[in-house]
């Protein structure tokens, strides 16, 4: 499957994926509005590490291996069987924190505003590459099949 | 502390509709302009700390910034205007030499934009190049006076000929435009790397300035014109042998008279391995090279150069453009130059006084057309091919360049803008917010050298693509043909003196 990976070297910590991620994620879908209007303001599904000139944009890594699905109770979290996909079913999460727990990249985050449930990369299931990839300016995500 | 006269020179317009406080702008500023205010939950900018890069203006997502002149200027006249003013003021205040960077941005004529090109009209067709070959591929370097050869009979229907003259090395150009030198210390390692992948692709050349060959460039060598200037940093036989080509930097038209000097600070580990000079120490390069007082001073270079690479490298001697450039050039040529280089006032630089880059030198339309002038007239035009460098912002300046009498352009600040540069002049400041003047690990980051590369591939295929439209317009089909050819160029609003330093006509008059 396609994953996104990460070119660290190129990676300039200006957390534009971060902020194009949140937007994706809105309801609007308008950068303006999802900041200024929409409340609770939607989350970025990824994260940014950094520490002094080092940095890299970290998304879910949909493992092979989840572990966050063997650690799930409710099954909420499961492997979409078309995609490959690890996806969370928010019906389901009961916020129980277990995924975030055995997560080995620490990208499953909480998102508390409205029902309590764990919140990942979903690789934006409805455009041909996810925006992280697509707005970064210098080329440091990659969305290919290795 | 003391007050300060100085006014901002830019001013950062926050469009507080659209500024969603995301802090692009906070991060993306080595210059500290944008800072993010926690209890009021907004971001304010300082104008005095901005130097107008643009940086932050490009990368806001929602285009909430716009980054314009400050309205407020100095009590200026027509005599004391505002730039006279605040660099008064910045010196009453510092007490020391002001300096710059990139080249002379003052109003001197720009020649360029004063010559015409030609067209031909029924009387001769001119050419499509997108259906018919267009020969740009040059060759630089001495050429001989005469080719001699032998020729056997081996039957009646076979001929067989021998080239009995012995050829000097050239330099071969797919297109007749190199990237002009810019030493690892003042542009960044990943820019180094686009010029040097940039070259190879276009199977032009780039140059290393004179800071040595970082030894991960080494197998970009054929691609490679390494420098031996005043400072002799980073210079051993392995980077002689590696290079295409080697350039003797006697001047840089930035700052004709003047060596370069990069601060200490910036002296890296690596800079230092590849300059081989000790870490953290300043990198003087010396005003003149302290072996080099006459033409036979520099003959004796050239030849000590030629016998380090066995005669298998030309040697380019770089000069800036200054008033007796005609008769140095012709000295060059007889002391051994394969290649002459001539750089003009708009050349640009890493640093320089700003008192230098502004009033030294000479424009580069000038100089070239001065040397090849009297190259021709003492019949040694075909010694040494003419390379000329100094602000080419386009293709018409090239092939205006090449019908003046040069063989080839050397670009650099076009070829950083199209990396990124905005033009801001402060890489002396080491604070490059488009990661290319600088050795900021953090800032360094921001050229990913594989979109510089496609970005400086794009610029040359453009320029060649425009080249070859000029010269089919003029029924030309090889550059070759238009070399030196002035007839095919106009002079408009010049005077009668400069017409004839250029060696043009006037538009409107025939032949």
């Amino acid at each position: 499957m396609k994953r996104i990976y990460i070119k660290e070297e190129y990676c300039m910590g200006c957390r534009l994926c971060e902020i194009h991620c949140l937007v994706a994620h809105s309801k609007s879908k308008k950068i303006i509005k999802a900041y200024k209007e929409e409340f609770p303001r939607a989350l970025p599904r990824l994260i940014v590490e950094q520490k002094g000139p080092f940095s890299f944009a970290l998304q879910c890594r949909h493992c092979e291996d989840a572990p966050c699905i063997k650690a799930c109770l409710t099954g909420a979290m499961h492997r979409e069987k078309k995609t490959g996909i690890v996806s969370c079913n928010q019906d389901k999460c009961i916020g129980c924190w277990m995924c975030i727990m055995v997560c080995p990249f620490g990208v499953i985050l909480r998102d508390i505003k409205e029902k309590k449930v764990a919140t990942k990369c979903d690789l934006c299931p409805d455009e041909d590459i996810p925006v992280c990839v697509a707005k970064c300016p210098n080329e440091a995500l990659v969305y290919e099949e290795k | 502390m003391k007050l300060s006269f100085l006014y901002p020179e830019f001013q950062v317009i926050r469009d507080e509709s659209k500024c969603i406080q995301c802090e692009v702008c906070v991060r993306q500023c080595a210059f500290g302009v944008h800072t993010y205010d926690k209890d009021e939950k907004k971001v304010t900018s300082d104008n005095l700390k901005c130097v107008g890069c643009h940086r932050c203006a490009t990368l806001c997502p929602t285009q909430a910034l716009i980054i314009s002149r400050y309205p407020q200027d100095f009590r200026e006249n027509y005599n004391w205007r505002k730039d006279v003013i605040r660099d008064i003021f910045k010196q009453s205040e510092s007490g020391g030499v002001l300096l710059t960077s990139m080249g002379c941005d003052k109003e001197y004529p720009i020649y360029w934009d004063k010559l015409l090109l030609d067209a031909s009209q029924v009387t001769n067709p001119s050419i499509d190049p997108l259906r018919e070959p267009m020969e740009l591929r040059t060759y630089l370097g001495n050429k001989p006076e005469k080719l001699e050869f032998s020729v056997k009979n081996n039957s009646q229907a076979t001929v067989n000929y021998k080239l009995l003259t012995k050829l000097s090395p050239q330099l071969e150009l797919e297109t007749p435009i190199m990237f002009s030198a810019m030493s690892y210390g003042s542009i960044s390692y990943n820019v180094c790397l686009a010029l040097a992948q940039a070259a190879k692709i276009l199977g032009i050349y780039y140059n290393t300035g004179e800071g040595g060959l970082h030894k991960d460039l080494y197998k970009f060598g054929k691609n490679t014109i390494v420098q031996v200037a005043s400072g002799r940093f980073g210079v051993h036989s392995d980077y002689l042998n590696v290079a295409a080509a080697i350039e003797i930097k006697i001047g840089q038209g930035a700052k004709p008279g003047i060596g370069g000097h990069l601060p200490g600070e910036k002296v890296s580990k690596e800079i230092s391995e590849t300059r081989m000079i000790p870490e953290g120490t300043d990198a003087i390069s010396p005003a003149p090279h302290h072996d080099i007082y006459s033409i036979e001073d520099l003959s004796q270079l050239i030849f000590a150069l030629k016998e380090a690479t066995c005669y298998t490298k030309p040697i380019i001697v770089k000069i800036a453009a200054v008033h007796n450039s005609a008769s140095i050039a012709s000295g060059m040529v007889r002391a051994g130059a394969d290649i002459i280089a001539l750089d003009g006032v708009r050349g640009g630089t890493g640093a320089a006084p700003t008192r230098i880059r502004d009033n030294v030198g000479i424009p580069i339309e000038l100089a070239l057309a001065s040397v090849d002038e009297r190259l021709r007239k003492e019949g040694i035009r075909h010694r040494a091919s003419i390379v000329i460098a100094g602000g080419i912002r386009n293709s018409a300046d090239v092939v205006k360049a090449i019908a003046l009498g040069a063989d080839a352009v050397y670009i650099a600040t076009s070829a950083l803008i199209a990396c990124g540069c905005h033009l801001c002049q402060k890489c002396y400041t080491g604070k490059c917010n488009w990661g290319i003047a600088t050795q900021d690990p953090y800032l360094m980051k921001r050229i990913n050298p594989d979109i510089a590369t496609e970005r400086l591939v794009n610029l040359i295929h453009a320029w060649s693509l425009e080249i070859k439209e000029m010269l089919g317009g003029m029924g030309i089909n090889a550059i070759e043909s238009l070399r030196g050819n002035r007839l095919r160029l106009r002079g408009i609003g010049l005077t009668d003196t400069e017409l004839k330093l250029l060696g043009v006509k006037p538009a409107g008059e025939s032949l």
